[in-house]
C-alpha cells in the first residue's frame, strides 16, 4: 500500500491550533492589549527602577517634607520625611507587584496540582482535599490573610506565605470543579482504553484540557491579591518601613492627610490603576480563552 | 425540608471544627513564647514553670486545644492580655459595631446593585450595559482602604461636611440612631459598600442576560404575556442565585471591614483586631477571628438553605 | 509494509475456544442520600451477564436505552470497576494473568459520541497515535498515518487537524482509527454508528466489514437500531435490565423471537411494508426502575404472558429445544417452571 507520508501535504487552510487563536483574538482586542502595555510598563520600571536615574528612594530631607506635586526636581513632591514621591512610587513597584502576584503564581501551582488530583482520582482522596479546602472557604479572604499575617507577624515572607494560603483554596476548588467535569467525558474513557497510567492521562489529556479555566480564574484572583498584600502593609503586617511600598506609603502619609491631601492619595492611585488592569486583563484573556465562568 | 436542613446542619460541624482548629493553631504560628507577653522580664524559670502550668502550656497541643475548646463551648475565650478584660467581651461589643457598619453598607449595596445590573442585563451590549459593566469593574478593582482616604480627603478636609473618625461625637461611646452618630456611618459605609455594588451588578447582569435569552422567556411572550409578568418570571428565576451572592456578599463585608475601620477609627471587630495584632495580644486575636470565621460559616449556611427554600431545581430531600 | 502486519498473530488459545468469555458478570451503582450520605440504594446496571463470542464473530447487543448494554461495554474493557463476575481473553482471565493494561491491548472501544471522545486539544493524528504509545508499539505516528488513510482519511489533509474540524462520519472514522491503532483483537463499538446520518451509516458500516475483514476482528456491536445490528452481527443479545433475556443467532432470531420482550422489541422496528404496520403499541409504559427491579422475570411488569410463577421465580438462559443455540430466558420453554402455558413451543 502507497504510504500517505509520501504523498505532498497540501491542506486547504492551515488548521489553527488553540493558543494560536488565543493569540491572535489578544491581538485584536485594544483594551487587553493597553492593559497589558500598562502592566508591563509598571513590571519593567520596577524591575530597571534603579537605571532610571532617579533620586534616592530612601534618602529623606529635614526641610523639603511634603512637597506639593510639580515642586521642582521633585515632580511628584515629597513624603513625609522628604523622600521623592515619583522614585518611590516606582520602586514602589517592586515589592507591591511582588507581594501581590507571586502568591497567585504559587497558589495556581500548589491549588492547581491539588484540584487536579483531587478531581480525577475523586473518592478519598478528594474528600480529603476538599473538606480542608472547605473549612479554609469558611474564612473571608480578607480576614484569612490579616489573621495568619496577624499571628505570623510582618515581613515580606510572612505577607507572601499567608497570601499564599488564602489563594490555595479557591484555584483548588476551581481545579477540582473543572477537573471531574473533564474527567467524566468520553474522550478520558478512550485513553483511558488504551492502558495508559492515571499519570499519563492527566498529563496528556486532562492538563491541556483544565488549564485554561484555571489560568483564567488565577489571573482574576491577581488584582485581589495585590490590593490585599498592598492592604496588609497598610494595615503595618507587611512590608516594614523604610522599604517604599504603595500600602505603606498610604498608611505613613495618612498623617499628611491635612497637609496636603492629594499627595497622600497618590500610592493609592498606583494600586488601583494596577488592579484595574489586572482585572481588565483577565477579562479579555477570559474572553480570548473562550472560557466561560 | 426537614432533613436537607438537618444534613446541611450536620455538614457544618466538621467545618466549624476545622474553623477552630485553624484558629487555636494561629496561636501555635504565632513567633515567640506566649509567656513573654504576661511575665515579668526577671522572672525566673520557676516562676516561668508555673505560669506555664497554670496556663495549661506544658501539656501536648491536642490537650491544650481540648481545654481551649472544652471552655470556648461555656462561653470562655480567655482574657485579653492588654485590658485583662474578657476576650468574649470585647469581641462582642466590637462585633456588634463591624455588623451595625455591614448592615449599612448591605442597604446601600443591593439595591444598587441589583438595579444597576438588571438595567445592563436588559439594555445588553447598550452604552447602558457598557457603563454599568465599566462601573462594576471598577468597582471590584478599587482598593477601598485607600478609596476610604479619597473620600475622607474630599467630604471630611475639603468640604467639611461628615467627620472622618470614630462612631459618634466624641470617639467611641453608645451608639443612637440620631444624626449625630449616623453622620460618622455615612463615610465608611459607602466606601464599604463599592465593592458589593460591583459584585452583585455582575451577577444580576450575567443572570438576567442569560434568563432573558432563554427559550422559555420567547414562550412567555409568544403566550402573550406581557412585559411585565415575563419579567416577574425572569426575577423569579434569578433571585436564588442572586440572593446567594448577595448573602455571601454579607460575610465578605463582616470579614473585609477590617481595614475599612482601620481608615475610619470604626469602634469594630477590624478595629479590636489590629489593635490585638499591635499589642501581640493573641487570645484576643484568636478570639475575635473565631468569631467572624463562625459568623461567616452560619451566614453560608443561611444562605444554602435560603436559597433550597426558593430554588425549586436544588434538591431538598 | 501492509496495514495487516500490524495485527500481531497470537493465539495461545487456539481457534476452538471463544476469544472473550464473561460469566456472572455484575455492576451495581450505588446511589447515595440520606443525612450521612451512605449509600440508600443500589442501580442494577449489570446483574449476572454471561456470554462468549468466538473468534471472528459479531456479536450484536440491543435493548432499550438504560438497559445496560453501555454499562456491559465499559465493563468489558475495565473502564468501570466490575463488582463480580469473570473475564476470559483468549483463555487467560482478567485479573489473574491477565492485567488490564494487556487486556486493553487486546480488546479496544469505539464510543458513541464522536466528538466527546476524541481529545479537543489535540490533532487527530495524536489521537490515533495516543494508544500506539502507551503501549510502547513501534513508530506510533506511522501506524496512526496508515490507518488514518486505511479508514478513508488523507493522512497529509487530516492528520494536523483538529476535531471540530471535522464531521461526524469523519471522526467517527478516526476513532475507528484510534481503537485499531492498538492491534487489537476484540473491538467493541457502543453505539458506534447511531448518531451518523444514515447515508453516514452506511459507509461506516461498510467501513466496519471490511476492517473485520481484512484485520480478522471480532466484533461487540452494541446498537438499539435492529436493523444495522441485524446486517453486521452474527448473534444477536437481547438485555433488559441488566440482564440477557436471548441469544441467538441472527437469522433464527429473526424468524422467531422467542422471548415476549425480544418481540415486543422487534415489532416496534420500522417497517416499511405497509401491511406490516404494528396498530398498538408494542410496550407499555417505561422500564421499571432498575433501582428496584421486579421480582422473578424483570421483565413480568409489562409482559402480556406472565403469570405467578414469573413474579416468583427467575427463569434461567437456556436453549430452545428444537435449536440450542438459540437461548431465551423464559419460563414459558420451560416446561417445568409451572407457568400454565409453558411447553406448548412459545408464544401464542
Amino acid at each position: 500500500m502507497a504510504l500517505a507520508e509520501t504523498s505532498p501535504v497540501a491542506p486547504v487552510q492551515k488548521p489553527q491550533g488553540y493558543w494560536a487563536g488565543v493569540g491572535a483574538r489578544l491581538v485584536r482586542d485594544p483594551l487587553t492589549m493597553i492593559c497589558l502595555g500598562v502592566v508591563l510598563l509598571l513590571i519593567l520600571s520596577a524591575v530597571f527602577a534603579p537605571y532610571l536615574g532617579l533620586p534616592d528612594p530612601y534618602k529623606g530631607s529635614m526641610i523639603a517634607r511634603l512637597k506639593p506635586l510639580g515642586t521642582p526636581g521633585h515632580i511628584l513632591g515629597t513624603d513625609e520625611q522628604g523622600r521623592d514621591m515619583f522614585a518611590r512610587l516606582i520602586y514602589g513597584g517592586r515589592l507591591t507587584l511582588f507581594i501581590g502576584l507571586s502568591p497567585v503564581v504559587l497558589a495556581f501551582f500548589i491549588g492547581g496540582v491539588l484540584g487536579i488530583v483531587a478531581g480525577y482520582v475523586g473518592g478519598f482522596v478528594n474528600t480529603v482535599i476538599m473538606r480542608t479546602v472547605d473549612v479554609f472557604f469558611a474564612f473571608p479572604s480578607v480576614l484569612l490573610a490579616i489573621a495568619i499575617s496577624g499571628a505570623l507577624g510582618a515581613g515580606i515572607v510572612n505577607s507572601l506565605v499567608s497570601l499564599t494560603i488564602v489563594f490555595i483554596p479557591p484555584i483548588a476548588r476551581v481545579a477540582e470543579a473543572v477537573t471531574s467535569g473533564v474527567r467524566a467525558l468520553d474522550y478520558i474513557d478512550a485513553a483511558r482504553a488504551t492502558g495508559a497510567s492515571a499519570l499519563t492521562v492527566i498529563r496528556v489529556h486532562v492538563i491541556g484540557n483544565v488549564l485554561s479555566p484555571i489560568f483564567v480564574y488565577a489571573t482574576s484572583l491577581t488584582s485581589v491579591c495585590m490590593i490585599l498584600a498592598a492592604g496588609l502593609s497598610f494595615l503595618g503586617i507587611g512590608v516594614r518601613p523604610p522599604e517604599p511600598e504603595w500600602g505603606l506609603m498610604l498608611n505613613t502619609l495618612r498623617s499628611a492627610i491635612y497637609v496636603n491631601p492629594w499627595l497622600s492619595a497618590l500610592p493609592g492611585v498606583m494600586i488601583f490603576v494596577t488592579s484595574l488592569c489586572l482585572n481588565l486583563l483577565s477579562d479579555g484573556l477570559r474572553s480570548a480563552m473562550n472560557v466561560r465562568d | 425540608m426537614l432533613s436537607y436542613l438537618i444534613r446541611r446542619l450536620i455538614l457544618v460541624l466538621p467545618v466549624a471544627f476545622g474553623v477552630s482548629v485553624i484558629c487555636f493553631l494561629l496561636v501555635q504560628i504565632a513567633p515567640g513564647d506566649p509567656l513573654t507577653a504576661i511575665m515579668p522580664i526577671d522572672a525566673t524559670a520557676e516562676e516561668q514553670a508555673a505560669m506555664r502550668a497554670a496556663y495549661g502550656l506544658d501539656k501536648p497541643l491536642p490537650i491544650q486545644y481540648a481545654v481551649w475548646i472544652g471552655n470556648l463551648v461555656q462561653g470562655d475565650m480567655g482574657k485579653s492580655i492588654a485590658s485583662g478584660r474578657p476576650v468574649a467581651t470585647e469581641v462582642f461589643g466590637a462585633v456588634k459595631n463591624s455588623l451595625l457598619l455591614a448592615a449599612s453598607a448591605a442597604v446601600i449595596a443591593f439595591p444598587i446593585g441589583v438595579f444597576l445590573g438588571f438595567l445592563a442585563g436588559y439594555f445588553q451590549e447598550s452604552w447602558v450595559d457598557r457603563c454599568v459593566t465599566a462601573l462594576s469593574i471598577t468597582g471590584v478593582s478599587v482598593p477601598n482602604y485607600w478609596l476610604g482616604i479619597v473620600l475622607v480627603i474630599i467630604f471630611s478636609v475639603n468640604l467639611g461636611w461628615l467627620p472622618s473618625m470614630g462612631a459618634g461625637p466624641g470617639g467611641s461611646g453608645a451608639w443612637e440612631w440620631d444624626w449625630l452618630h449616623v453622620r460618622h456611618l455615612v463615610l465608611p459605609a459607602v466606601t464599604l459598600a463599592v465593592v458589593p455594588i460591583g459584585i452583585v451588578s455582575r451577577t444580576v447582569r450575567a443572570l438576567s442576560g442569560d434568563i432573558l435569552t432563554q427559550d422559555f422567556v420567547q414562550a412567555l411572550y409568544a403566550k402573550g404575556m406581557s412585559r411585565v409578568d415575563v419579567l416577574r418570571h425572569v426575577a423569579r428565576n434569578a433571585a436564588a442565585t442572586a440572593l446567594s451572592v448577595m448573602g455571601l456578599q454579607l460575610g465578605y463585608l463582616l470579614g473585609g471591614s477590617i481595614l475599612i475601620e482601620t481608615v475610619f477609627n470604626w469602634p469594630g471587630s477590624g478595629f479590636l483586631l489590629s489593635n490585638a495584632i499591635f499589642q501581640r495580644d493573641l487570645p484576643l486575636l484568636q478570639g475575635t477571628i473565631l468569631v467572624l470565621a463562625l459568623f461567616f460559616v452560619a451566614m453560608n449556611l443561611i444562605v444554602d438553605v435560603v436559597q433550597a427554600a426558593i430554588d425549586p431545581r436544588i434538591q431538598r430531600t | 509494509m501492509s496495514v495487516t502486519d500490524v495485527i500481531p498473530a497470537a493465539d495461545p488459545g487456539g481457534p476452538a475456544q471463544p476469544l472473550i468469555t464473561v460469566s456472572g458478570l455484575r455492576k451495581y451503582f450505588p446511589v447515595r442520600g440520606g443525612i450521612l450520605g451512605r449509600t440508600q440504594a443500589q442501580v442494577q446496571a449489570v446483574d449476572g451477564v454471561s456470554f462468549a463470542v468466538a473468534e471472528g464473530e459479531t456479536l450484536g447487543i440491543v435493548g432499550e436505552s438504560g438497559c445496560g448494554k453501555s454499562t456491559t461495554a465499559k465493563l468489558l474493557i475495565g473502564l468501570t470497576e466490575r463488582d463480580a463476575g469473570e473475564i476470559v481473553f483468549d483463555g487467560e482471565a482478567l485479573g489473574e494473568r491477565l492485567s488490564l493494561k494487556d487486556l486493553r491491548r487486546g480488546v479496544q472501544m469505539v464510543f458513541q459520541d464522536s466528538y466527546a471522545t476524541l481529545n479537543p486539544r489535540m490533532t487527530i493524528e495524536a489521537s490515533v497515535a495516543f494508544g500506539a504509545h502507551v503501549q510502547g508499539l513501534d513508530d506510533p505516528e506511522g501506524r496512526a498515518r496508515r490507518l488514518m488513510d486505511r479508514v478513508g482519511l488523507d493522512p497529509a489533509r487530516f492528520a494536523h487537524r483538529y476535531p471540530h474540524e471535522l464531521s461526524g462520519g469523519q471522526r467517527q472514522r478516526v476513532n475507528i482509527a484510534r481503537a485499531l491503532a492498538m492491534s487489537p483483537r476484540v473491538v467493541v463499538l457502543d453505539e458506534a454508528v447511531s448518531a451518523l446520518d444514515k447515508s453516514v451509516e452506511a459507509q461506516v458500516l461498510n467501513l466496519l466489514s471490511d476492517l473485520r475483514a481484512e484485520f480478522g476482528l471480532t466484533y461487540i456491536f452494541i446498537s438499539h437500531d435492529l436493523n444495522v445490528v441485524r446486517y453486521i452481527s452474527d448473534r444477536i443479545l437481547v438485555m433488559y435490565l441488566g440482564e440477557v433475556v436471548e441469544i441467538a443467532p441472527v437469522d433464527s432470531i429473526w424468524e422467531e423471537q422467542a422471548h415476549p420482550y425480544t418481540r415486543s422489541l422487534f415489532s416496534a422496528m420500522p417497517s416499511m411494508d405497509p401491511d406490516n404496520r404494528t396498530e398498538k403499541p408494542p410496550l407499555a409504559g417505561d422500564p421499571p426502575n432498575p433501582i428496584n427491579p421486579p421480582s422473578g422475570c424483570r421483565f413480568h411488569t409489562r409482559c402480556r404472558f406472565a403469570s405467578a410463577v414469573c413474579k416468583a421465580a427467575v427463569p434461567k438462559l437456556a436453549g430452545l429445544d428444537r435449536n440450542a443455540a438459540h437461548m431465551v430466558a423464559c419460563h414459558l420453554y420451560d416446561p417445568a417452571s409451572g407457568h400454565p402455558d409453558a411447553g406448548q413451543g412459545g408464544l401464542a
